[in-house]
């Protein structure tokens, strides 16, 4: 290859060399090998922590030192199903998540278009860096930003003021406004790349059939692109579920992510048991966009 | 092109609509951080430079900032290796349980960053605390490490596929022993992806406070000093600074990666072609 001369040189008979004989024999080994490392890291530190996590869901706390008891009991998911706030906040979070699916697909979409079907390369190329950076810019960095924008004497008040409007940054609208754009970039890459993926061939054949455009779009793009949809909507809806920090700093309402953080630190059973919420609707919906051939837009 | 005209200019102005939505609020934040006043009040009226001094010697700053870029380091060195090895793994054999190691793999950036941090949390303190760990900058190292895998894993992976497993053979054919062939063959044709993928690494344990806060005890990252500080109104200039710093340290490594993973490693034309023989 290189300025490697490995032919000229006879081949080492040294421990190295056996070694590379053996693997070379028993794949087996040398799967294991590869394998071994990543499989204790994430097998036992990551899985075995979500173990942990879920075997705590049916734990307790003593409730004057907050240590826990390891006694096995439903109790905590009976609260969790039986106490009003807890399924007001989980439905609160689940349509949140929703609005914001639904947001960021309406403005994903004229840009993904945009980018697959109508520009040039090389611009098309540029906009997929300009999508890919703000995804990358600091989550926290850019919840702050919208704090101040959203605030009473921020960029949206005093946009408003001549107007005679003021915006309560600190509501569930806000929120909304906000999470739509975290997590918008998510939402225009693999919608993008779906589209990209569908052959010009197919929207000439429509027109050519008499198809106009409207309708070449309804009946042939959309239905040919909804799985890329579904696709930017797991991590849209997943994210949302989760989050904490946003809520913490924009709404005053609470969501699913700020009563486990409220939780966890005295009574970490309920904690756990009610994270298994986001757990339980985010592997449905997985299930779902499994169905729909989500995956394959990932 | 099938689009008509109208479609054409409406999906432009939509896209120039969506493409604002996403900067101008990182723009407005990066004015703040000259902004001379202590009250964020808009529009800004006295402009300044002088915040940036008071976050350099701020002490709080430099300690995070440190605690950062070590953490950093350290959770990209791990998830290099982890994320090759996974990575070689899955591109070069069949076996039983391979969807299984992907979705291992996938898994602590698909499930919300709090159920991990929790997770990680419980183990620590219930688990392995009467052991005698304890949270600092290596709990958080473990929790970085752990998500920071799948992008290592995804440009590695992606590489592979385009590189020919012929090579290797070859490779050994002509006499290398398994370290000379990574070193002299796999190597040189992932030079660019490990470079992308440890970049991306960086750039996402850099920014990280869900998992972190979990994980950290008394030790403060860059975006915990920053979450802290945000409820004090009298800090937010030196919080606007440093968050103008974070976009660019996050926002450079991410443009450098692009363009290293979008072109090839070695004669990616040639071992495209070897890739569809195969």
């Amino acid at each position: 290859m290189t300025s490697v001369s490995i032919g000229e040189t006879p081949p080492r008979q040294g421990a190295g060399r056996r070694l590379s004989t053996f693997l070379y024999r028993h794949p087996r080994v040398r799967l294991w090998a590869l394998l071994g490392l990543p499989f204790l890291w994430l097998g036992l530190v990551y899985i075995g922590s979500l173990l942990v996590l879920l075997l705590s869901a049916f734990w307790t706390t003593d409730s004057f030192t907050s240590e826990l008891i390891h006694e096995f009991t439903l109790d905590n998911f009976r609260r969790i199903i039986e106490t009003p706030v807890y399924r007001d906040v989980a439905v609160r979070t689940i349509s949140m998540a929703a609005a914001v699916t639904v947001a960021c697909a309406v403005l994903a979409f004229p840009l993904a278009y945009y980018m697959a079907r109508i520009t040039s390369a090389r611009t098309r190329n540029l906009l997929v860096v300009a999508v890919l950076m703000p995804l990358w810019a600091s989550y926290l960095v850019k919840a702050y930003a919208w704090q101040v924008i959203l605030s009473g004497q921020g960029v949206i008040n005093w946009f408003l003021e001549p107007l005679g409007l003021t915006f309560d940054g600190r509501s569930n609208v806000g929120l909304w406004l906000v999470f739509t754009y975290l997590w918008l970039p998510y939402m225009v890459l693999p919608i993008y790349a779906g589209l990209e993926r569908i052959p010009s061939s197919l929207l000439e054949a429509s027109a050519d059939l008499g198809g106009r455009s409207l309708r070449t779009f309804l009946r042939v793009t959309l239905p040919l692109v909804f799985p890329a949809v579904v696709a930017g909507s797991i991590f849209t809806f997943s994210l949302t579920l989760g989050d904490y920090i946003a809520p913490t700093l924009i709404a005053s309402d609470q969501f699913i992510g700020t009563v486990i953080y409220r939780e966890y630190g005295t009574a970490l059973p309920i904690a756990a048991a009610y994270a298994m919420v986001p757990i339980a609707v985010i592997v449905g919906y997985l299930l779902v966009a499994r169905k729909l051939k989500a995956f394959e837009s990932l | 092109m099938v689009e008509p005209r109208l479609t054409r200019v409406l999906l432009r102005l939509g896209s120039a609509f969506t493409l604002g939505f996403l900067y101008l609020p990182l723009l407005v934040i990066g004015l703040y951080a000259f902004n001379g006043q202590v009250v964020q009040r808009w529009p800004i009226e006295e402009w300044s430079t002088r915040w940036f001094r008071v976050a350099f010697e701020n002490d709080g700053v430099r300690t995070a900032l440190k605690n950062s870029v070590v953490v950093g380091l350290a959770a990209t060195a791990i998830a290099l290796v982890l994320g090759t090895l996974a990575s070689m793994a899955i591109a070069r054999y069949r076996f039983f349980g391979r969807e299984v190691v992907t979705f291992a793999v996938i898994l602590p950036i698909a499930l919300p960053g709090i159920i991990t941090g929790l997770a990680l949390q419980a183990t620590i303190k219930d688990v392995l605390g009467p052991w005698g760990v304890t949270f600092g900058l290596g709990t958080i190292v473990v929790g970085h490490a752990t998500f920071a895998v799948v992008v290592v894993y995804n440009n590695v992976l992606a590489r592979l596929r385009r590189t020919a497993g012929s090579l290797d053979e070859a490779s050994a054919d002509l006499g290398a022993d398994s370290w000379q062939t990574f070193r002299y063959v796999m190597f040189p044709q992932l030079r660019t992806a490990l470079l992308a993928g440890g970049l991306l690494a960086f750039a996402l344990s850099f920014d990280e406070i869900i998992v972190t806060i979990f994980t950290s005890g008394a030790q403060q990252t860059l975006p915990i000093w920053m979450y802290s500080t945000l409820f004090r109104p009298t800090e937010l200039p030196i919080v606007n600074v440093v968050a103008l710093f974070v976009i660019l340290v996050s926002i450079v490594p991410v443009y450098i990666a692009q363009r290293l993973a979008g072109s090839g490693g070695i004669t990616p034309t040639r071992t495209k072609q070897a890739a569809t023989d195969v």
